[in-house]
């Protein structure tokens, strides 16, 4: 084999979660009652939109998530050596990006360094000029001329193809809704034009051809220039923005997995066996809610450094090692981040556990635990579902304070807050490099916002107050919509009453 | 009302033995002393001598919990629970990696905090409610359409970004305040400008989504009802009924924050220079100075269960129908 499969930590989760999710979404689909507030999700313009973009995001993610080591050698003879480099599929896929490593800076679109350097002359003497670049636009003659006519053409060549594979999208969607609604392919996407369907198939596809004219015309390009620059060490920008993006899921949604095991468990049974169970987890929550927490995570941080400078013995690798505290971060998160959902996990269950149907089932003397699992857990689960979404952007942007502050991820882990820490003393450069920030900036901002949208979607459709909650806000209410257009709209505006 | 506030001081003190208890485990029984001492000197090449140096100059050569070459009550007070964690109780935080004493730099760097955090909580409340009454008052219109978007936006931006973004702005370009930086008296009104300003747009997105749902959870209220029955004009219910009965839950989010703010910021501070709590912790953190942590974790602590009560005794204040007893 060219390489050899390897699963870090954070990739076991990862691969734990996803089966999670489709689980779930397997027992969702074959129960009507599940699906309903799926479905007021399904139909919010916003939401669905958002979804859209942080589904590029979890295709990068996770194509960024299967590592392997590759051979370092292939003559079958000798025996089998393994690099000790980890690389991932992105890494593979992405070559051209992370092996053109240029000097140090150069902006975006350049094909001359961003520094000064002495070159000799052909005639012999010496000359203080920006050299060309290794790579960025290296196939150019003469870039001054040449450079923003190459630019256009390729990116408009690459938007093109994504253009065109968005019509191709676009028709069999259109072909699909025609064949369920028993109407023509014409009338579909007419439908589908005026935003006359259920599901916001326009706001989906506006969003879907943003995006696929955007990746095509990156990637036409970043074969042969470095779009976002690079960084001092040459990398390309682009490149490490991709890679930070895992980062940040996996902060994201790793963190929520670890703290659900003790909110829930802690939550439900406090508020179910009320008494001095009650009393200890009370105390429990509140002493260490009461720790401001960026203090509490700084200091079980530090405290991780010291235990793993050690423990060399736990990783092999750089990567291994990079990993293990990106598991540790999302567990010290998780630890101190469960206390508010367990606080409201209890007051719901207090709440349940008075309703009739479970004294009924006491009655009928089912185990504490049945009445827990089979009648509990189902009813709080709303509650953890918008928790985990509403949670979700806050700790894409806690990584990047956290790696600020120094308590964050390994350094030589790409980050979007390694990124900042790294372009933030850039700034003060003259003159000034910014396209790192740009760069960091724009991912996180699309990542984070399109995360906060669907969160407000999920909540919308999971949350009964906001249900109850008359249609006060109707702007953006088409007049050929349906009347569930209106929730949607709500949801839009982010109206909670 | 005394009674009650008693009472809650009394709860207050198991709480903060919890803390100290929890500080206590992370900082010592995670790791023990002769760790941190491997991690600060150097992984390798490490003498035991200089290891029992270091643990001597800090005061860590003692047992943990119980020591039993000592007699009497001495047995449980020269161990290092009792002398590092257990005397914080009594405000006795011990030195710095530096030898400075912990106390007086505490009680040094507080003022500095404190002008840079009261400024930005006082305006941001302030700038925050109104944002989110006219808001609530232009309800389903554009104008709160594009407030909720523009809060959404606010929100997706990392706190870095506003900094960096207001020094390159506002300092850099258009030249108008020093950088970062930090002066004595009245000096430091024009190095204090900028942080204040950062600091009350980066928390705007989220203070003013949340307000306003605030206002408009108030407005679908019965009172409401009675009150535009009555024909009273809209503005009227809104900043006289509205406003003051949704004070209850403004106030529970803000007062439980003002102890809070003698720590200052993380980031503000160490970003624009400023030697406020805040700063002093981020050079604990980068510098390993594992004594300052736990004194700021547990001076944290301490001012956040001051702030609950604080938030309990102000409800009585602004809602008559709260007694406690």
């Amino acid at each position: 084999m060219p390489f050899e499969p390897i699963i870090l930590w954070t990739d076991a989760l990862v691969y734990l979660l996803v089966t999670v999710i489709g689980v779930f979404v397997w027992h969702v689909r074959r129960s009507e009652h599940l699906l309903v507030p799926w479905r007021r999700v399904g139909h919010s313009a916003s939401g669905m939109a958002a979804l859209t973009i942080l589904t590029f995001f979890m295709v990068i993610g996770l194509l960024d998530t299967v590592h392997m080591r590759p051979a370092v050698t292939n003559n079958a003879a000798t025996e089998k050596a393994y690099s000790i480099e980890v690389l991932s599929l992105l890494d593979v896929i992405a070559a051209p990006l992370r092996t053109r490593v240029e000097k140090t800076y150069s902006a975006p679109f350049a094909a001359h360094l961003y520094a000064k350097e002495t070159v000799e002359l052909p005639d012999g003497g010496q000359a203080r000029e920006f050299p060309r670049l290794k790579f960025g636009g290296a196939h150019l003659e003469d870039p001054e001329a040449q450079l923003i006519g190459d630019v256009i053409w390729r990116a408009a060549r690459g938007g093109a193809l994504g253009l065109f594979l968005w019509c191709l999208i676009v028709a069999s969607l259109s072909v699909s809704l025609a064949r369920r609604g028993r109407q023509t392919f014409l009338s579909a996407l007419a439908g589908i034009w005026r935003g006359a369907t259920d599901v916001p198939w326009n706001a989906i596809c506006i969003t879907l051809a943003l995006m696929l004219l955007l990746s095509g015309a990156a990637l036409a390009l970043c074969g042969d220039y470095h779009i976002f620059g690079t960084d001092k060490v040459g990398q390309d920008v682009f490149y490490l923005s991709l890679k930070s993006i895992r980062t940040g899921l996996v902060i994201g949604t790793l963190t929520t997995l670890m703290m659900l095991p003790f909110a829930l468990l802690l939550g439900i049974t406090a508020g179910y066996f009320q008494g001095w169970v009650d009393d200890v987890i009370q105390y429990l929550y509140t002493t260490l809610s009461s720790i401001p927490s960026v203090l509490l995570i700084a200091a079980a941080v530090l405290m991780m450094q010291v235990y793993m400078e050690t423990h060399p013995e736990l990783f092999d690798t750089i990567a291994a090692r990079a990993d293990l505290r990106l598991l540790f971060l999302c567990i010290i998160l998780g630890v101190t981040s469960w206390t508010g959902l367990c606080r409201l996990l209890r007051g719901e269950t207090l709440k349940l556990r008075e309703m009739e149907y479970i004294q009924a089932a006491h009655a009928f003397g089912v185990s504490h635990w049945r009445i827990i699992s089979r009648h509990i857990l189902p009813n709080v689960m709303h509650i953890v579902l918008i928790t985990t979404v509403m949670d979700f952007s806050g700790l894409v942007l806690a990584e990047a304070v956290l790696s600020y502050v120094g308590v964050g991820v390994d350094p030589s882990m790409i980050s979007f807050g390694t990124m900042i820490n790294a372009a933030r003393l850039e700034m003060a450069r003259e003159p000034m490099v910014w396209w790192a920030l740009l760069a960091a900036f724009s991912f996180m901002f699309a990542l984070v916002l399109s995360a906060n949208l669907f969160a407000d979607a999920v909540q919308n459709a999971f949350d009964p107050r906001m249900r109850i909650a008359p249609a006060k806000v109707r702007i953006l209410r088409r007049r050929g919509a349906k009347q569930s257009k209106a929730e949607s709209a709500e949801s839009l505006s982010g109206t909670g009453n | 009302m005394l009674n009650y506030i008693i009472r809650r001081i009394l709860y207050a003190i198991p709480i903060l033995i919890g803390v100290n208890l929890i500080t206590f485990t992370l900082f010592f029984v995670v790791n023990t002393p002769d760790d941190m001492a491997r991690m600060q000197l150097g992984i390798k090449r490490v003498t035991p001598d200089a290891i029992a140096k270091w643990k001597q100059e800090r005061g860590y050569d003692k047992p943990l919990m119980f020591n039993g070459s000592e007699k009497g009550i001495a047995k449980f007070t020269r161990t290092i629970f009792f002398e590092k964690s257990a005397a914080m109780f009594a405000f006795h935080f011990g030195q710095a990696d530096d030898g400075r004493d912990i106390g007086r730099e505490i009680k040094t760097r507080m003022m500095p905090s404190l002008a840079i955090a009261l400024p930005v909580f006082v305006l941001g409340l302030g700038v925050y409610i109104v944002a989110a009454l006219i808001m609530v008052f232009f309800r389903a219109t554009y104008v709160d359409f594009v407030g909720v978007v523009l809060c959404v936006a606010l929100m997706s931006i990392s706190s870095l970004f506003y900094i960096i973004g207001g020094q390159f702005l506002i300092s850099k370009l258009w030249h108008l305040v020093p950088i970062s930086g930090y002066g004595e008296g009245l000096n430091a009104t024009k190095f204090l400008v900028l942080p204040v300003i950062v600091g009350v747009i980066s928390a705007a997105g989220s203070n003013t989504r949340w307000y306003r749902t605030i206002f408009l959870e108030e407005m679908g209220k019965d009172y409401v009802r009675t009150a535009r029955a009555k024909g009273l004009p809209e503005s009227i219910v809104l900043f006289r009924h509205v406003l003051n009965n949704a004070m209850i839950p403004i106030l529970t989010g803000a007062v439980v924050v003002i102890p809070l703010l003698f720590l200052g910021s993380l980031l503000a501070e160490s970003f624009f220079g400023i030697p406020g709590l805040g700063s002093y912790t981020i050079d604990a953190i980068n510098s390993q100075d594992f004594a300052v942590v736990r004194a700021m974790v547990f001076l944290g602590s301490l001012l956040y269960i001051f702030g609950l009560i604080l938030t309990d005794i102000s409800y009585t204040l602004v809602d008559p129908r709260i007694r406690l007893q």
